[in-house]
């Protein structure tokens, strides 16, 4: 196996400001699986084909967002040894005790440049996709809403994006697929730890830090997106944008809220990335037609509108 | 029956069900007077003082609207429907608090 280290996003924990309203959108429009709530009331979630227990976490909060992000690594060897890097590099690194989300092991949680919480976890109970490992179907029955195969990937904006970008290239092993920069400053940073164009994207904001612009959802295809607007419109979701394409990971998308405000995405195709591919350029000039490739222009709400 | 909004500032009124919010009803037409975030209590976008007029809500978040904001009518257009006719000013926020 040449994909070590860190392995993908593993799960993300979103405040909501009404837990049933959330747990109906993203089980009935999303069309997550509800696989667990806790005792300190959090809702644990799944999208159909992740083996992993949950990828979702919901907590009811009088202010939206994002409490953390988590990526799973490979092995319990790996983490320790990211762990001790990541403090090297100049992060607090906290512990937090096998159990303490459900069904997940140890995990390691440190607070990146950009002021986001991030923690590395290696082991979560399998509950498998619901296919089988032995001579599987393609697809379980009884899909629902959206019906994505996995959560995708994150978008988080903060004002020191360099020490982020660096801590994710040089210390956790992220290549660099995509960029935005004006002059020399740099405006956006798309990173990967797999072949997708990108497990996590950065954007720099000149104000605040940590803060949470979406979690995207993938679909397998084009059909399956403008299959997703058919849902936003049926079922009165607040959309932001789209169906569009991205000229940054050409990749297929709609943004929409989840029902206090956290924007959530759809996205199909992108391409394979590997790490020895030269990292993409684009320029300020241009940034339009990198983020909504047709329309060339980005609204207001889009660069703004965060929780 | 339908209520009328009116948005301070502008001379037309919206026509407002009971069942669709007030950012609502002020962005299906042709001029939208109150600028449009998440539509979901979230982002501070649409936040609006009640000057006339009554109102049902639901919760908001607290970055953008604080109690003292909530007991004086300045709340996010997007999370209160109208029990009366009702007349706003816009007060935009765009930041997190």
């Amino acid at each position: 196996m040449s994909m070590t280290g860190v392995l993908r996003p593993g799960h993300c924990l979103l405040r909501v400001l009404d837990i049933e309203a959330a747990v109906k959108h993203y089980t009935e429009v999303i069309g997550l699986d509800i696989t667990g709530r806790d005792d300190k009331g959090r809702v644990y979630l799944k999208a159909w084909d992740e083996h992993d227990h949950h990828s979702i976490i919901l907590r009811e909060a009088d202010i939206p967002g994002c409490d953390f992000i988590a990526f799973k690594v490979d092995s319990k060897a790996t983490l320790e040894r990211l762990a001790k890097d990541v403090e090297k590099f100049g992060c607090k690194v906290n512990y937090l005790p096998a159990g303490e989300l459900m069904e997940t092991g140890e995990r390691v949680r440190f607070q990146i440049p950009t002021g986001h919480h991030v923690e590395l976890y290696a082991e979560k109970t399998k509950v498998g996709n619901g296919l089988g490992n032995v001579n599987p179907g393609p697809w379980p029955d009884g899909l629902h809403g959206m019906q994505p195969p996995r959560m995708d990937h994150w978008q988080i904006h903060g004002i020191e994006l360099p020490g982020s970008v660096e801590l994710f290239t040089k210390v956790l092993g992220f290549g660099w697929t995509e960029r935005v920069k004006d002059d020399n400053t740099l405006m956006a940073a798309f990173l990967s730890c797999s072949t997708k164009p990108h497990d996590i994207a950065f954007i720099k904001d000149f104000e605040l830090q940590d803060r949470f612009h979406h979690v995207a959802f993938y679909l397998n295809t084009w059909e399956e997106v403008l299959r997703a607007a058919d849902i936003i419109g049926k079922k009165n979701v607040s959309l932001d944008i789209g169906p569009t394409r991205h000229g940054i990971t050409r990749g297929q998308t709609i943004y929409f809220f989840d029902p206090s405000g956290n924007r959530n995405e759809v996205f199909s195709g992108g391409y394979m990335y590997y790490p020895d591919m030269p990292t993409i350029e684009w320029t300020m000039d241009e940034l339009g037609r990198a983020i909504f490739y047709p329309i060339r222009e980005l609204n207001e709400r889009f660069l703004t509108v965060m929780t | 029956m339908p209520f009328r909004i009116q948005v301070e500032g502008y001379d037309e009124t919206f026509t407002c069900r009971e069942d669709q919010t007030v950012l609502r009803c002020t962005e299906v037409g042709l001029n939208r007077r109150i600028p449009v975030g998440c539509r979901q209590g979230g982002c501070g976008f649409c936040k609006v003082q009640v000057l006339e007029g009554s109102y049902r809500s639901r919760v908001m978040s607290r970055a953008h609207v604080t109690k003292e904001d909530e007991d004086n009518g300045r709340v996010l257009a997007c999370c209160i429907w109208p029990t009366s006719d009702m007349r706003v000013r816009v007060l935009r926020q765009t930041k997190k608090a």
